[in-house]
């Protein structure tokens, strides 16, 4: 498997030489596979945000480099096209929509691109149905008359309408109701196997954490602390406690009897898995 | 926009400037402007030259901060400066068509040119110097003899409480905008003026539904709170003269009157 982004030693830091100066990033490497599901975990403040924002160029960093799709973004050309292969939905992006039409707003990306006309309405018809959206009755509408799960759907099928060969996802169900994030991210997963895109999300959600990544990263203020697969990550889950972070509830339930003396698994991530062991250790008293 | 500081944004420390009343600042401010605007001949040049470097100084701020505060009005400077230089009739030195590059020019020029920098980077100071909090209370303290004419002293120093305090989290929100719609392609600075007001409106209309939602919020948060304007509110914090404050107000005079003794000289 070849590397779609390549990090080595990223630091990041905000107003450099002034009293508000902040390192958000600290020598981070990070080795992110084509086609893989990748999962950013870390309490609010850890630097997220701003490692994504790597990703498409949009922040380059202190010192250390930073290659995504074979590009290093310390080249300004290039990284100024890197948009057109990343696409990046920023947390809540609804926010951003600004046209007068869902369609208007969402073929904004496909324009600024230089696609003809036939091509554009080809593309945001397309997002729009990705995303669960009816491109004959939501099209039309001003997205301040949607409501605020369908303007998330909207602006996110404003990304997806660039086909970006990475998407990076910055907290896309934060305010979401349940059903909404289920919703979002079966669409997420969906859109994932019929294109092969890389994804890549940042989330507070362990259980998203659990059900879909394939890979996860741990970030602790500006820090790599963990990376491995949902599995190994979870095993840690003292750490990841006192880092203001959690375990999917099977996991923690695991942790608890563990705690307690039972001898369960600790290799339990999903709530079968999770009522196998139960079963297993009732049998056995 | 994005480096994270706004121009004129309060720089924590405990100078001598930190430490002084607000009122006594916004006098000082006056005068000093007083001082440069007036100034007539170069020894009251000089002594405007003085007293603005002593303010500087005094407010033990990192050099890097106060030549910011020049570079965010840079265009101004420059466009004076050169409007000064190329029109001002007089000996001709050079020329180039209508411009002409004149000695008055260039005197009128420089002059006009450190009379702008140094009322720009002593009308800096306070908000440099002191919190938001306490420069309107500072300000409404100054205008409440107007309240019997009908001012809302009050009012005015809660709106502009309001302002400075969403200055720093609406750019912030610019910034967030800014990428946001870049990550899609937007181009903010190119083209024709009419194409230029039509890519701003990205930024522009995301800004201000925003700046309008967080408003709302703002009111329904001050109501909850049973906020009443005007009427008798005390302070957390109450301001005070101390002697520090009246030497800086009576060598501020001094200086005044010295400034206007060398104008009629």
């Amino acid at each position: 498997m070849s590397s779609v982004i390549k990090i080595e030693n990223l630091t990041h830091i905000y107003s450099t030489g002034t009293p508000f100066q902040v390192t958000s990033l600290d020598s981070i490497s990070l080795d992110i596979e084509k086609g893989v599901f990748f999962a950013i975990i870390g309490a609010t403040g850890s630097g997220k945000s701003t490692l994504v924002q790597h990703f498409n160029g949009l922040l380059t960093p202190t010192s250390g480099k930073v290659v995504v799709c074979d590009i290093d973004t310390a080249d300004k050309k290039r990284r100024r096209n890197l948009w057109r292969r990343v696409g990046l939905v920023f947390q809540q992006p609804e926010q951003q929509l600004f046209e007068e039409t869902v369609f208007d707003d969402v073929a904004f990306g496909p324009r600024n691109m230089g696609l003809d006309k036939g091509e554009v309405t080809a593309r945001v018809n397309e997002a729009l149905c990705l995303v669960g959206l009816d491109p004959l009755e939501a099209a039309g509408m001003s997205p301040f008359r949607l409501s605020g799960g369908m303007r998330r759907k909207a602006a996110i099928a404003g990304v997806l309408a660039l086909k970006p060969e990475v998407l990076v996802l910055d907290e896309p169900t934060s305010g979401l109701d349940p059903q909404g994030r289920r919703l979002l991210m079966d669409l997420i997963e969906e859109f994932r196997r019929n294109t092969g895109v890389t994804i890549i999300l940042v989330t507070h959600d362990m259980e998203e954490v659990a059900l879909m990544a394939e890979q996860v990263a741990v970030l602790d203020k500006g820090r790599l602390i963990m990376e491995g697969k949902p599995r190994e990550i979870f095993n840690r889950a003292d750490e990841l406690n006192a880092m203001g972070l959690g375990v999917p509830a099977p996991a923690e339930l695991m942790h608890k009897l563990r705690a307690l003396g039972k001898k369960v698994s600790a290799d339990v991530l999903t709530t079968a898995e999770a009522e196998e062991e139960i079963a297993r250790l009732l049998s056995l008293d | 926009m994005l480096s994270g500081i706004t121009m004129g944004q309060y720089i924590p420390g405990n100078s001598l400037l930190h430490r002084l009343d607000p009122r006594t600042k916004m006098f000082g401010v006056l005068a000093a402007a007083a001082c440069i605007l007036t100034a007539s001949n170069w020894q009251g040049f000089a002594l405007a030259a003085l007293l603005t470097v002593t303010a500087l100084m005094l407010s033990e701020l990192p050099f890097r901060i106060l030549l910011g505060s020049l570079k965010s009005l840079w265009i101004l400077l420059a466009f004076t400066f050169l409007i000064q230089v190329f029109f001002t009739p007089g000996t001709v030195m050079a020329g180039l068509g209508p411009l002409k590059l004149t000695q008055e020019g260039i005197a009128a020029g420089s002059d006009l040119f450190l009379r702008l920098a140094m009322l720009i980077l002593t009308a800096f100071l306070p908000t440099l110097t002191t919190p938001p909090i306490k420069l309107t209370a500072g300000l409404e303290s100054m205008i409440s003899p107007f309240k019997r004419l009908g001012v809302p002293a009050h009012e005015l120093a809660l709106m502009m409480t309001l302002a400075l305090r969403f200055i720093p989290t609406l750019m912030q929100e610019a910034g967030v905008v800014v990428n946001a719609q870049r990550s899609r392609g937007a181009g903010f600075a190119s083209g024709s003026p009419a194409k230029w007001a039509r890519s701003l409106l990205p930024l522009f209309v995301p800004l201000f539904t925003g700046a309008l939602r967080r408003a709302d919020d703002m009111a329904v948060a001050m109501e909850a709170r049973c906020y009443r304007g005007g009427a008798a509110r005390t302070r957390m914090r109450e301001l005070k003269f101390n002697r520090t404050d009246f030497l800086v107000l009576v060598v501020t005079l001094v200086v005044l009157g010295a400034a206007v003794a060398l104008k009629n000289m």
